[in-house]
């Protein structure tokens, strides 16, 4: 299904470059880290390795050994009542777990074959390299929509015709260009619920990350403007390895490749989603995707 | 894991990161040495005056000879205090009730809160004027007195004891408050007997912390107390305080004085920490949940 | 209401109460209605008389009482110019030393502080707040002076080629080290403001910097210190009214010439200090008592106006973190009130 906004068609050939984070080395005041030398592999997507991770806030034990695979170039949903852990796994492969005061993770996790919590990694290229869109679209109150696209950009030092490029570029890419290219100076929140998560979106891909976080990206907004958002997400896939945190289990139905089904701190299944759906393995995820508990 | 290097961040970046945080530590620790060095100094010019005689016997007065001690001073300083406080609290926190149980978004309401809101930012000078020119210019009761002054106080004390209970009485949990009424008590009952208690802790903190900002004022006393040097507990006259003797004795020519001045102050401080502290420590032990 | 269904005496049912128990609600409420309106009606009463009191030298001098430079009581005359330069020289210097500090202090204090050591750090910074005025004023005379003069004498000749900063020959009590002092007296409140008025900064846009890649300064730089930008000007507007005010501490470091100084190590008077320092020797002079009470006014009307642009900076600041009229950050959030923050 086509999305209403139709210049989008002629920018998705131009993101494939992934190795390196676009724009000709000279440009580029900050490194772009040197993916290749890091054992991220180049040109392919990135697919996300989580071994043996457990979460904690203080004592309390939130996730209790996690085995995961995110395939590269695929949409992943984690479904699971609320306070499975879900969200605070997720959290973990960014790394924003730990900004939180007394909470801590163990395990590994992997962006291909770089272990994101080794020692020596900087945390703040991880959080560049691993983007999240959150639950509340929470743009720059203080920004117009054309700084919060480009906020990211401006820390990683983007020059400011190259940084003009991108900011629209991203703009195309979810979307919204149509929509706000006639007001780029306007404050971020002036924008409705669906269009603020879309600039948010904008502004994490606007930095080119490897994989999306998204933690329950629709539940604040409206049916249209969640569907806008997954037919959005289904075109990011191609260039982004995705990992959404829903609630919504038609959602992940409709977005996801496959899916994940945390209960309690533990992954109980993991399967396509498809399979997951219509015949779950394990009598939890039956009970849950038929909605005996929730 | 594997054999990784070390994942880039601009080494700018991060030297700005470490720069700034530096920067920022760098002004918290400026902002402790006045701190310090005040203290310091307290202690190292002021411990040597606090002799027996120095609480026990009051200034002479007396350009020659043996200067006397502060105890007129700190006996004025907590007469007039006392006095104000009277005035002050009972006032300040009727008016805060009003606010929270009677008045809360009501026009008038909104009014009070702004004033008193302004009033916190009155220069304590200006109610000594205020209170100069009604009280002691008209002559009303004597020309300088101490209760002159402790109503000039009690004005600065005023929206300071507003502000905190206010503060305050709006934690008390609006469940209770409720759940009294249910029951069936009228409101002035639910005021007196659920909400004022339940208060009452943070209550006390506000009222400790406006006393001991009006402890150390001097300029209002100036307009309004004048000074003397006897010891007396006649609210009438004209008495001695802590911040007048002290300003009164940095100017003096003799060393001596000038000692009793640190001593004073090196009293007065300690008085006024002492108040805080508790303050806090009654504020850190029951908070309202 | 109550669970008894029994008619109370005099056959009202028992849902009724009998006037003479709604006596105390009402007289409850209305004696504390009362009380805040004498408040206001007290402050504009005040207000009107320090008028009056002032009449006598505005109208004997007219707009030179505050634009005039040549204040000299043994000739009667009273244009207090110089006053007028003074403080907003002083109260300068006091924000340009004092402001930054406090707002360094405060985002220490919200972002970067170890939680364990916030409670007694926080404590630390506010007891500033609590030493009396003419403490400050015994330090600064027989501390400051003595031990900052070698090193003001040191800055004007090295500097001297800078006007107002350099040059000339400092001798003790200046501008500077009233300025200085200020600075440490407004430190504590515009500190308080600062922090309350971070701590609104709500987490989410932190968040957002933080998942961006930035730096912890990075987020503070993005997501912080733009949202809480209206509040802390707020505060510091606080902070330049209390250095406006002040009177004592000034009196005793300024030096209390009645000039306009040519440098920042010049000695100068101000309005608060002029006040204090001359009360005693006008009492007998209707036009000299006049003239002060006109400074008073002067002052009052500058606090009250600096004051009031405060609190509409700081509830600006406030973006709907509490009611429309509610309780939020308000002028005096300062460190006597830290307590509840602590």
């Amino acid at each position: 299904m086509t999305p209403p906004d139709t210049d989008t068609q002629a920018e998705p050939k131009e993101q494939s470059q992934m190795s390196s984070a676009g724009g000709s080395p000279a440009e580029q005041a900050d490194e772009a880290p040197n993916l290749a030398e890091m054992g991220v592999r180049e040109g392919a997507g990135h697919a996300i390795n989580v071994k043996g991770l457990h979460a904690y806030y203080g004592n309390t034990h939130a996730v209790k050994g996690i085995d995961i695979t995110f395939p590269a170039n695929e949409v992943t949903a984690i479904i699971g009542p609320s306070g499975c852990g879900k969200s605070t796994m997720v959290r973990c492969i960014n790394r924003m777990h730990e900004e939180i005061p007394g909470a801590r993770a163990e395990g590994s996790v992997s962006l291909d074959d770089l272990d994101i919590y080794g020692s020596g990694i900087d945390v703040t290229s991880v959080r560049r390299m691993i983007g999240m869109v959150f639950q509340k679209p929470n743009p720059f109150p203080t920004m117009s929509i054309f700084d919060n696209v480009a906020a990211g950009l401006r820390l990683t030092g983007t020059k400011s015709d190259n940084l003009r490029e991108r900011v629209h570029k991203s703009l195309r890419a979810v979307g919204l260009w149509g929509e706000v290219k006639s007001r780029l100076n306007e404050p971020g929140i002036g924008l409705s619920g669906g269009q603020q998560q879309r600039l948010c979106i904008a502004r994490t891909v606007a930095v080119e990350p490897e994989v999306i976080l998204m933690d329950e990206p629709c539940s604040a907004l409206d049916p249209i403007a969640t569907l806008r958002v997954e037919e959005l997400i289904d075109e990011l896939k191609s260039r982004y390895t995705i990992v959404i945190v829903t609630h919504n289990m038609q959602q992940a139905a409709r977005v996801a490749d496959s899916t994940v089904f945390m209960l309690d701190g533990e992954v109980v299944e993991h399967a396509p989603t498809n399979d997951i759906f219509t015949h779950p393995k394990d009598e939890r995820t039956e009970r849950y995707v038929t909605g005996k508990f929730g | 894991m594997s054999d990784i290097g070390i994942a880039a961040i601009s080494p700018a970046r991060r030297r700005k990161d470490r720069l700034m945080r530096g920067m920022l530590i760098g002004g918290t620790v400026i902002a402790l040495i006045p701190l310090v060095l005040i203290i310091y100094y307290l202690l190292l010019k002021g411990l040597g005056s606090l002799t027996g005689s120095f609480f026990t016997s009051d200034p002479t007065g007396s350009f020659f000879g043996p200067p006397g001690g502060i105890r007129s001073a700190i006996f004025g300083t907590l007469e007039i205090v006392a006095l104000a406080s009277l005035i002050s609290i009972p006032i300040g926190i009727g008016v805060a009730l009003y606010l929270t149980e009677y008045g809360n978004e009501s026009t008038f309401a909104n009014v009070v809160r702004y004033f008193v809101d302004v009033m916190t930012g009155v220069p304590s000078i200006v109610f000594g004027l205020f209170i100069y020119i009604v009280l002691v210019l008209s002559g009303i009761g004597g020309s300088f007195t101490g209760w002159k002054g402790s109503i000039a106080i009690s004005l600065l004390m005023l929206p300071i004891v507003v502000r905190s209970a206010e503060v305050v009485l709006l934690l008390v949990p609006g469940a209770l408050r409720e759940a009294a009424l249910a029951l069936g008590a009228p409101r002035w009952r639910v005021v007196t007997r659920v909400v004022l208690p339940t208060a009452l802790p943070g209550l006390i903190t506000g009222s400790l912390l406006a006393i001991a900002r009006g402890m150390g004022e001097t300029a209002p006393l100036l307009f309004t107390v004048a000074t003397a040097n006897a010891l007396t507990f006649n609210l009438g006259s004209q008495m001695n305080t802590l911040p007048t003797q002290i300003f009164q004795d940095i100017t003096s020519p003799r060393n001596a004085i000038v000692s009793r001045a640190w001593g004073a102050a090196l009293t007065l401080v300690a008085i006024i920490l002492i108040l805080n502290l508790i303050a806090r420590a009654i504020a850190r032990r029951s908070r309202l949940a | 209401m109550g669970a008894s269904a029994s008619t109370a005496p005099g056959g009202r049912s028992a849902l009724e109460r009998s006037p003479a128990s709604r006596l105390p609600d009402q007289l409850l409420k209305w004696g504390l209605t009362t009380l805040a309106a004498l408040i206001l009606a007290l402050l504009a009463y005040f207000f009107i008389r320090l008028i009056g009191q002032s009449q006598g030298a505005f109208s004997h001098f007219g707009v030179s009482f505050v634009l005039g430079n040549d204040w000299d009581p043994s000739r009667s005359i009273y244009h207090g110019a110089a006053l007028l330069v003074g403080t907003l020289i002083t109260s300068a210097i006091a924000l340009l030393i004092g402001v930054p500090v406090a707002i360094s202090t405060a985002i220490f204090l919200t972002e970067l502080c170890p939680r364990r050591i916030r409670g007694p750090m926080t404590t630390l910074v506010d007891l500033l707040a609590a030493v009396p005025s003419v403490v400050y004023g015994l330090w600064g005379v027989y501390v400051l002076i003595p031990k900052l003069l070698p090193a003001e004498k040191w800055f004007a000749s090295t500097f001297s080629f800078i006007p107002f900063l350099g040059g000339g020959t400092p001798t003790g009590p200046n501008y500077f080290i009233a300025g200085l002092i200020l600075a440490i007296m407004i430190l504590p409140i515009v500190s308080a403001i600062s922090r309350e008025v971070l701590a609104t900064v709500p987490s989410e846009h932190k968040e957002a910097a933080l998942a961006l890649g930035a730096t912890r300064w990075e987020m503070i730089r993005i997501a912080v210190i733009p949202y809480a930008r209206p509040g802390i000007t707020g505060g510091a507007m606080l902070g330049l009214g209390r250095a406006i005010g002040e009177t004592i501490a000034v009196l005793l470091v300024i030096g209390n010439a009645p000039v306009i100084g040519h440098t920042i190590f010049s000695q100068g008077y101000s309005l608060a200090a002029v006040i204090a320092n001359e009360f005693g020797e006008a009492a007998a002079n209707p036009l000299h008592s006049s003239a002060l009470f006109a400074a008073g006014l002067v002052l009052f009307v500058l606090t009250l106006f600096i004051n009031i642009l405060a609190r509409r900076y700081i509830s600006r600041g406030q973006r709907g973190k509490r009611g429309k009229g509610g309780t939020g950050v308000t002028l005096a959030d300062a460190p006597t009130t830290a307590a509840e923050q602590v």
